[in-house]
């Protein structure tokens, strides 16, 4: 609409009539409603009081019963930590491996490459579904069923595929010229790799790092398949339960939902400045 | 140099290459290959609940299921019920990633320009991507409460009778292809906003200078600009889309009946849900499902090789 009223003005890019303004404030302003409604309104509710939870007035009386007794009288705490541990480690695992294979796939042409390539696309068309029941006997039969370690894994086979995909393409914008700058200076590929390409990838891991965080903190079939036991489960799990349990209380379902969001919206938070560089590089040059 | 110095260099470039990408190789190697060599081998069998291997208190029970051929596979497709489900599976994905795409190209457009208040459009329009889904398709089943859910009550104030969101086959279908397209804007507009701020701004000051219009620009600047993005996200998003399994699972469970159960819900329920549990025929569906998707990925691929790029 706004393209079309820019029209009349060709020469004036940069200077849009006030109607045209007014239009793209207006389209810009009901899509970011419409993105942000949900979330708020998740927040919005957390701090009413449980009988309230459906009334359509904002808070009316301010409370933060919802999250005492969510932080108090349940395990939150102890899934809450359970996460931290896994996702916090699949995070610093997964960028590493994704960024050596990225720089790999990016730098050297070897043998194996092509298929390689292909591994991490077709990787990521396995459904959940023919994977889990083999995986949850495997898991069995190693004894992780339980352990961080068995769902640490597994969150690295959802989230590196795509991630060293993008850092390929992230690593394909480095010129050259330092690696070979880095081998001029005695040192070898590892060391170029480590010292020179990957503080310049930054933006690109920033991205990977968000990119998996996000997926493992948001995972759900995995997680409530292999982890049993109240004092086992993740955050995803045990929301589950809360949805068992309280089937009417949704109250501490949302105080407990708005705890789950608030480590995401962190690492997001550091991550945007970087979402569309990094990303930008990874999609065209994947 | 020598040949055999050559030779050396050669291996030694490999090996590092090849040291770098082995844990990724072992992981996947380890976590995907063997399950799906399992998967596959499970769907040429009959095995189910009953029959497999397992241990009940001390009593080790072996497992006595047996090999059966295409049989499975056989009696998925000549099932109206797999073509049934198949046929809104490929509806939900298109329409997905059809509206991801197209609302998601609209907003990159509007937010490529000098704008009072980018920043602050940008990280409103992200924010459904910072929030894990599961936590989104739980505040959408709030909003979406036919009773008591802020939607309904906002329509009825308007004097409008209550949707059944959730409840009435046709509804249900649109509101998970709403949910997923809220969930999934927001990787195509920070994808196609690079795209778009990677095409040279001379490109359009030219075209400005020869008389082109804001339409032919578009067509003839952006449209190509953004082909190379453009096939990246589209096919990442529609195996994600045609793969999607919390948003249709934890919104209605493949509900009501099963107007909303895509192939991989189905498979799902067909493993874990539905008794007694019958591991062959999902893991036949399964397979099925990957088979497709490699179609998808090799078409993909052939529309890359006509555009001259390799891999």
């Amino acid at each position: 609409m706004t393209v079309v009223t820019m029209y009349r003005a060709p020469h004036r890019r940069n200077r849009r009539t006030p109607l045209a303004s007014a239009g793209l404030h207006l389209a810009l302003l009901t899509a970011a409603a419409v993105a942000v409604f949900p979330p708020l309104w998740l927040l919005v509710t957390s701090f009413k009081p449980r009988d309230d939870a459906f009334s359509t007035e904002l808070v009316t009386h301010f409370t933060l019963a919802n999250y005492t007794h969510v932080l108090a009288d349940t395990e939150f705490l102890t899934w809450f930590k359970n996460s931290v541990l896994i996702v916090g480690v699949t995070t610093v695992l997964g960028v590493f491996i994704a960024a050596t294979t990225g720089y790999a796939v990016s730098r050297f042409r070897f043998p194996g490459m092509r298929p390689l390539m292909w591994l991490l696309l077709i990787t990521q068309m396995f459904p959940v579904a023919v994977l889990i029941v083999p995986l949850y006997n495997l898991m069995a039969s190693l004894g992780l069923l339980n352990q961080p370690a068995g769902l640490i894994v597994t969150y690295l086979t959802i989230a590196v595929p795509f991630c060293a995909w993008m850092m390929k393409g992230f690593f394909d914008t480095i010129p050259v010229e330092i690696d070979e700058s880095g081998r001029v200076d005695g040192l070898n590929p590892f060391g170029t790799f480590w010292r020179l390409v990957l503080p310049l990838a930054r933006p690109g891991l920033a991205v990977t790092g968000f990119y998996t965080f996000v997926t493992a903190w948001a995972e759900v079939a995995y997680a409530s398949a292999f982890m049993t036991g109240e004092e086992n489960l993740t955050l995803a799990g045990g929301l589950q339960t809360f949805v068992n349990q309280y089937t009417n209380d949704w109250g501490s379902m949302t105080a407990a939902a708005v705890i789950i969001a608030v480590p995401a919206a962190l690492v997001f938070s550091f991550a945007q400045r970087h979402l569309v560089s990094g990303l930008t590089a990874g999609t065209t040059k994947g | 140099m020598t040949l055999a110095q050559r030779v050396r260099r050669t291996f030694g470039t490999h090996w590092y290459a090849w040291t770098m990408v082995a844990p990724v190789v072992l992981v996947i190697g380890v976590i995907i290959g063997y399950p799906l060599v399992r998967g596959l081998f499970l769907s040429f069998t009959d095995a189910n609940e009953a029959n497999v291997e397992r241990t009940i208190g001390v009593n080790h029970i072996p497992a006595t299921y047996e090999f059966t051929g295409l049989d499975n596979y056989r009696a998925v497709l000549s099932d109206g019920l797999f073509w049934d489900r198949l046929g809104w599976t490929v509806l939900w994905t298109v329409s997905c990633v059809a509206a991801t795409f197209l609302i998601g190209l609209a907003l990159a457009n509007l937010l490529n320009r000098t704008l009072r208040g980018r920043t602050f459009y940008r990280l409103a329009l992200i924010l459904p991507w910072a929030i894990p889904a599961f936590i989104s398709v739980f505040t959408w089943r709030m909003l979406y409460n036919e009773k008591n859910g802020i939607l309904n009550k906002l329509l009825s104030g308007g004097g409008i009778d209550a949707v059944p969101w959730l409840n009435d086959p046709t509804w249900a279908k649109l509101s998970v292809i709403a949910v997923n397209v809220w969930l999934g804007v927001p990787f195509m507009l920070v994808a196609l906003l690079g795209g778009l701020q990677s095409i040279p701004g001379e490109l359009y000051e030219a075209a400005e200078m020869d008389g082109a219009g804001p339409w032919q620009r578009f067509r003839n600047i952006t449209v190509p600009g953004l082909r190379a993005v453009s096939g990246t996200v589209i096919l990442l998003s529609t195996i994600w889309t045609f793969n999607m399994f919390p948003v249709i699972f934890l919104l209605t469970r493949g509900g009501p009946g099963d107007a909303t159960e895509i192939l991989v819900t189905y498979a799902y329920r067909l493993s874990f849900v539905d008794s007694p549990r019958d591991f062959s025929r999902s893991a036949a569906w399964g397979v099925l499902i990957l088979v497709l998707l490699s179609l998808v990925a090799a078409g993909y691929r052939r529309s890359l090789r006509k555009q001259g790029e390799v891999w």
